[in-house]
């Protein structure tokens, strides 16, 4: 790319906002350049003669500086640092020292680095917030802040001010409009309850007055270690008033992207903020009053300026064109440029007189220039009106679409409402501030500005707008001496032209939103601040009345009344408005955001709890690999020298199988029901009978949804009449207790019971093999361990050998004599170790959840959500014996509905792979053995391939020196001996179907 | 993010609570003496109107007391909240499925 230098343009002598003593020295593709502290990337590349930016897109072409703000669809530049920032616009930049960029061609790539900064987030409840700091957002947030509410202030600038940085020398409230700015920002500070948040952009307006905003630090950042580098700020407010401005809008002509070409507002601003001029010899091409100023602030700096206005003569002497006259300006009326010289840079504007329907009516004039200033007319900013519904409409005056009803709550002021004059923003910026601060219940005291003095009604104030607005002649589309309209561009950073345009509504589009997706326009980094209306403005002029009546209604904007019909005599009719279309959907974000942000501190460790029991410690230096169950790290398995996961996982098993292990069982979930109708609220959730269990004894039981579905299970014992210990699954916990809850308080508030998660209460240690009874006796030796003296399912509360109180209970998930030992939490780490200890000499060996898994499938004991997915009953996994007939209780009505009771439910088998070796992915399909057809597994078949089943647990069983696995089968026990295809990543594999329990059916393991 | 009114404990963010769908399905007084399709009835079919609904809520990171509330469904506003032992306030619509005699 070569570098165009604008030779022309540069820094003035005087003025701006910036400290002209501290220079700033920055890089932008390899080049040093300086700047001054104040500037942006984009301005300080102004004031060095460098309008000229990346190349476009896709079409490549040479783009400049458009716009000095969040609109910029052409200006983007990488930051380069230990982690690159992929796509920033220059244009809101803040220029730092030693920033070092690259300028991009409208794309940026992700730097796969990690960002090692630090992001934060900020919630925080407010009376008022007011979005915006110009002229009427400040004087909103004075008066919302003079009765003590509680404001936040969102600037998303640098400094506040607004529109006020380019306007310094009127005069504001009787004083210079900085001084103001000043002032009011002083009083904001002084005011204990008020935040002024400036680098802050609001992008998101959510329900119940829900902003989400991003604030940038690097100023602080980068000066101080330790500080968070971006913000992203949760508000909730009582009242909104979105003070947001309005962004002028470009002219589409021929070439209308060459660099040189800029928005008259943004010339305004480089050269009044800061004292960067883009150009000295201007043509400035306006539809309206509004770029006059920018003539003006021009020919103060010394640059000539000739002035096209697409607008006939308007012979008043008070008329903007009448008044550059008298200025010395050459102004040509019922003008447009219709056409640039230049391609790397402006040198010339082609000039033309057009009639009233907009057509060239002579030929072009070339003008020598370096800078083309335009101004299509103005677009109220009302992203964040829009994003809650807030109402809009066109209004022809104003050549916008204005919010024209409010959201609850909120107050839209200035020239996001239309509002463009100065002191009227003041009014009705004082207004609304005053309004939300009653609303929000502190009443503004009274105030020197006498803001509401001027109580118009909605129709005088809008007539009053009007009249300050001026006349305005929106060109949609500027005819090309060629016809062409192939460089008449209309979203810049997409590309797109209104030939695109035209191609679109020439495929058929005819609602906005499918132009939109048809060319992709306003789906770029700006999201149709520069192209949004303009497409909209383009549409009048290609659909006819016709066409409209094909537009879906319900777009944001659109006129209520129904599309222009063909005239009763076949006249073709008259163009749509905008008003007729409508806009496209306005969405979060309103500038871009990055993942960082959003993820704040939620990285790596802190994106979840990860909850461990009090032996981790232990189960970390004893080598474990552990599971995420639920947020709870689990060991896995606890694999010795040299040892492979199938390895560690043999040895664990033959442990517990032919001696004795132990597992740590803290995670299971845990419950005290307490309460004299304890025992019938068990009743009635458990599918299984409650009512009978003797203290002193637990149960198994499994609970259903209201639909029949195994919602969890566990075992519950009866520690008093009144008083149970419910377990559930590791990962079901939180679930269970919100259930019990929804019952006991919704259903039955009848029912004296009390619950309480006591979880994190106790520790548990599950001792599992034939010699587990040996090490329980060491322990605990008060106990009677004998067969006789402890039987299964029951529990007995002992003092351990250690001193320590334990509730030792006789259950198992192996299928072998086991025990558990549950402790207060705080002595589980010494009771585990203790275990460790006296197990010793019978080589007790820990495992984890993999050998849980194993054994457990050996017994066909379900796990719920692995064996059950929500569409499972207990009778499905085989367990009618768990399932009462004579009681009511949650899922019993569901049983007896008839897609309970046909056949082709799919029920639990176990599957043995004719392969001993094979394990089969949980998950794998199983079908019929003819059902491939001539399918061989290769692509897709030709037919869709009934499937009967599938794995949910699939294992090598060490006990049976073979792979087996768990299945859910159509009609499963009615196939046991029948031979499967199971199909997994295009292969197949036999299995046969067998019972669910493969191991010590006849439970002779249980009692040792 | 809506600020819920819990009748408990006064304004909350919304991440405090769960939703709990429909409020005033009355389980069945007798389920066994329901249809089939009545019973799918109860179990699956909820309003889903455009406008004011009372649905149930949890408290869930809080006090965790379940109670109800009248939420615009369209605006998210939420203009009632009452705890189960009081009355659905007048002038609601009601909910169809509320007043169908279900068991009958």
């Amino acid at each position: 790319m070569t570098q165009h230098q604008n030779h022309h343009g540069g820094r003035l002598e005087r003025g701006g906002r910036l400290d002209r003593d501290q220079p700033i020295g920055f890089t932008i593709d390899g080049t040093a350049l300086t700047g001054y502290a104040g500037d942006t990337l984009a301005s300080a590349l102004v004031a060095n003669g460098r309008l000229r930016v990346g190349d476009s897109i896709y079409l490549r072409r040479p783009r400049g500086v458009l716009s000095a703000g969040v609109e910029e669809p052409n200006a983007f530049v990488r930051v380069n640092g230990e982690h690159n920032e992929s796509m920033l616009p220059a244009t809101t930049l803040e220029l730092r020292d030693g920033l070092d960029v690259t300028l991009l061609d409208g794309i940026g790539v992700l730097d796969d680095r990690p960002d090692r900064n630090e992001y934060d987030k900020m919630h925080v409840h407010a009376d008022v917030a007011v979005i915006g700091s110009g002229p009427a957002g400040l004087a909103a947030a004075k008066e919302a802040a003079s009765g003590g509410a509680r404001v936040v202030l969102f600037e998303q600038d640098f400094e506040l001010g607004g529109s006020l940085l380019s306007d310094p020398t009127i005069t504001v409230a009787d004083q210079g409009a900085l001084d103001y700015v000043a002032s009011v920002r002083a009083e904001l500070e002084a005011a204990p309850e008020v935040t002024v948040l400036t680098r802050t952009c609001v992008f998101g307006s959510y329900d119940n007055n829900f902003l989400v905003a991003l604030e940038k630090r690097d100023d602080v950042a980068s000066a101080e270690g330790g500080v968070s580098r971006q913000r992203l700020w949760h508000v909730t407010a009582g009242q909104v008033v979105l003070a947001v401005g309005a962004f002028e809008r470009p002219i589409v002509f021929s070439d209308n992207d060459v660099p040189g070409v800029m928005l008259a507002s943004a010339v305004k601003t480089y050269v009044e903020r800061w004292a960067a001029l883009p150009g000295r010899d201007v043509v400035l091409f306006t539809t309206n009053d509004s770029a006059y100023e920018t003539a003006r602030c021009l020919t103060k700096a010394g640059a000539t300026v000739t002035v096209i206005d697409a607008r006939p003569e308007v012979k008043a002497a008070t008329s903007a064109q009448e008044g550059a006259r008298r200025a010395g300006l050459t102004v040509r009326t019922a003008s447009a440029v219709v056409g640039i010289e230049g391609s790397e840079g402006v040198t010339g504007a082609f000039v033309a007189s057009i009639d009233d329907a907009g057509q060239l009516a002579g030929d072009a004039e070339l003008i020598a220039c370096d800078l083309v200033a335009v101004s299509g007319g103005w677009t109220p900013n009302v992203s964040l009106h829009s994003q809650r519904q807030g109402q809009l409409a066109w209004d022809d005056v104003l050549s916008g679409f204005v919010p024209s009803a409010g959201v609850k709550n909120q107050f839209v002021v200035g020239a996001g409402n239309g509002t463009y004059d100065t002191d009227d923003c003041l009014i009705e910026g004082a207004r609304a501030g005053r309004g939300a601060a009653a609303a929000a219940g502190f009443p503004a005291s009274s105030s020197a500005d006498g803001g509401d003095a001027v109580a118009e009604s909605a129709e005088v104030w809008r007539a009053r707008q009007h009249r300050a607005a001026g006349t305005v002649r929106p060109l949609w589309a500027v005819p090309a001496p060629d016809g062409s309209l192939d460089t008449h561009f209309v979203d810049p950073h997409r590309d797109n032209t209104a030939a695109d345009v035209l191609r679109a509504t020439g495929a058929g589009m005819r609602s906005v939103e499918h132009v939109k997706r048809y060319t992709s326009i306003s789906t770029g980094i700006d999201q149709g601040k520069i192209g949004g209306v303009n497409t909209i403005g383009l549409l009048t002029q290609l659909l006819s009345g016709n066409d409209t009546k094909a537009i879906p209604s319900g777009q944001p904007g659109q006129d209520a009344a129904d599309a222009v019909e063909l005239t009763a005599s076949g006249q073709p009719a008259r163009r749509p408005t905008p008003g007729t279309i409508g806009t496209t959907t306005f969405r979060a974000p309103f500038t871009p955001v990055a993942f960082t942000a959003l993820a704040g501190r939620g990285r790596g460790a802190l994106f979840d709890a990860a909850r461990t029991s009090p032996a981790h410690s232990w189960h970390v230096e004893h080598g474990a690999r552990f599971e995420d169950v639920g947020q709870w790290k689990r060991p896995w398995f606890y694999p010795q020298e040299g040892e492979d996961m199938d390895a560690a996982v043999a040895r664990e098993c033959r442990a517990a199988r032919e001696g004795v292990a132990f597992m740590d069982a803290t995670t299971l979930g845990k419950i005290e029901i307490r309460g004299a109708d304890a025992p019938e609220f068990l009743n009635r959730m458990y599918t299984n009978p409650f009512l009978k269990l003797p203290v002193g004894k637990g149960r198994y039981g499994v609970m259903c949804t209201v639909s029949g579905m195994v919602f969890d299970d566990g075992v519950t014992l009866r520690l008093a009449d009144d008083r149970f210990f419910m377990t559930t699954t590791t990962g079901g916990a939180a679930k269970v207790l919100d259930w019990l809850e929804e019952w006991s308080q919704t259903e039955w508030p009848e029912l004296d019971v009390t619950l309480s998660s006591v979880t994190e209460q106790w520790s548990t240690v599950a001792v599992v093999g034939p010699r587990s009874r040996e090490v329980i006796a060491k322990l605990a030796p008060d106990l009677d361990v004998s067969k006789e003296g402890f039987g299964f399912m029951e529990f007995r509360e002992t003092t351990l050998a250690s001193g320590i109180d334990a509730r030792v209970c006789r259950i198992t998930f192996s299928g072998e004599l086991a025990y558990e030992i549950n402790v207060p939490r705080w002595y589980g780490l010494k009771v585990w170790e203790d275990v460790a200890a006296a197990g010793e000499e019978f080589d007790i060996t820990p495992y984890g959840t993999e050998t849980m898994h194993v054994l457990r499938a050996e017994k066909a004991f379900p796990i719920v959500g692995q064996e059950t997915d929500g569409t499972v009953t207990p009778h499905d996994l085989g367990m009618d014996w768990v399932v009462s007939k004579t009681k009511e209780f949650i899922g019993k009505r569901s049983f007896s509905r008839a897609a309970f009771t046909e056949p082709g439910r799919k029920q639990l088998v176990s599957v043995l792979p004719l392969d001993h070796t094979l394990r089969l992915p949980e998950g794998a399909q199983l079908v019929e053995p003819d059902a491939l057809g001539d399918y061989t597994g290769e692509g897709l078949p030709t037919a869709p391939i009934a499937m009967v089943g599938f794995v949910t647990s699939s294992y090598h069983s060490q006990a049976l020196g073979r792979s087996f696995a768990l299945a859910l089968v159509k009609d499963g026990p009615t196939r046991v001996g029948q031979t499967l295809l199971a199909s997994f990543g295009g292969k197949f594999a036999e299995v046969e179907v067998r019972e669910p329990v493969l191991y010590d059916k006849e439970g002779a393991r249980r009692d040792g | 993010m809506m600020v819920i009114p819990c009748p408990f404990c006064g304004p909350r963010n919304e991440t405090e609570y769960t939703y709990g769908g429909q409020a005033h399905v009355a389980y069945p007084e007798n389920p066994d003496a329901l249809t089939d399709e009545q019973w799918a009835q109860f179990l699956f079919y909820r309003d889903n109107p455009r406008g004011s609904y009372a649905e149930r809520w949890q408290h869930s990171a809080g006090c965790r007391k379940w109670f109800n509330a009248v939420r615009n469904t369209h605006t998210y506003e939420i203009t009632h909240v009452y705890r189960l032992d009081q009355a659905r306030p007048d002038g609601l619509p009601k909910a169809p499925l509320a007043t169908k005699e279900v068991g009958a």
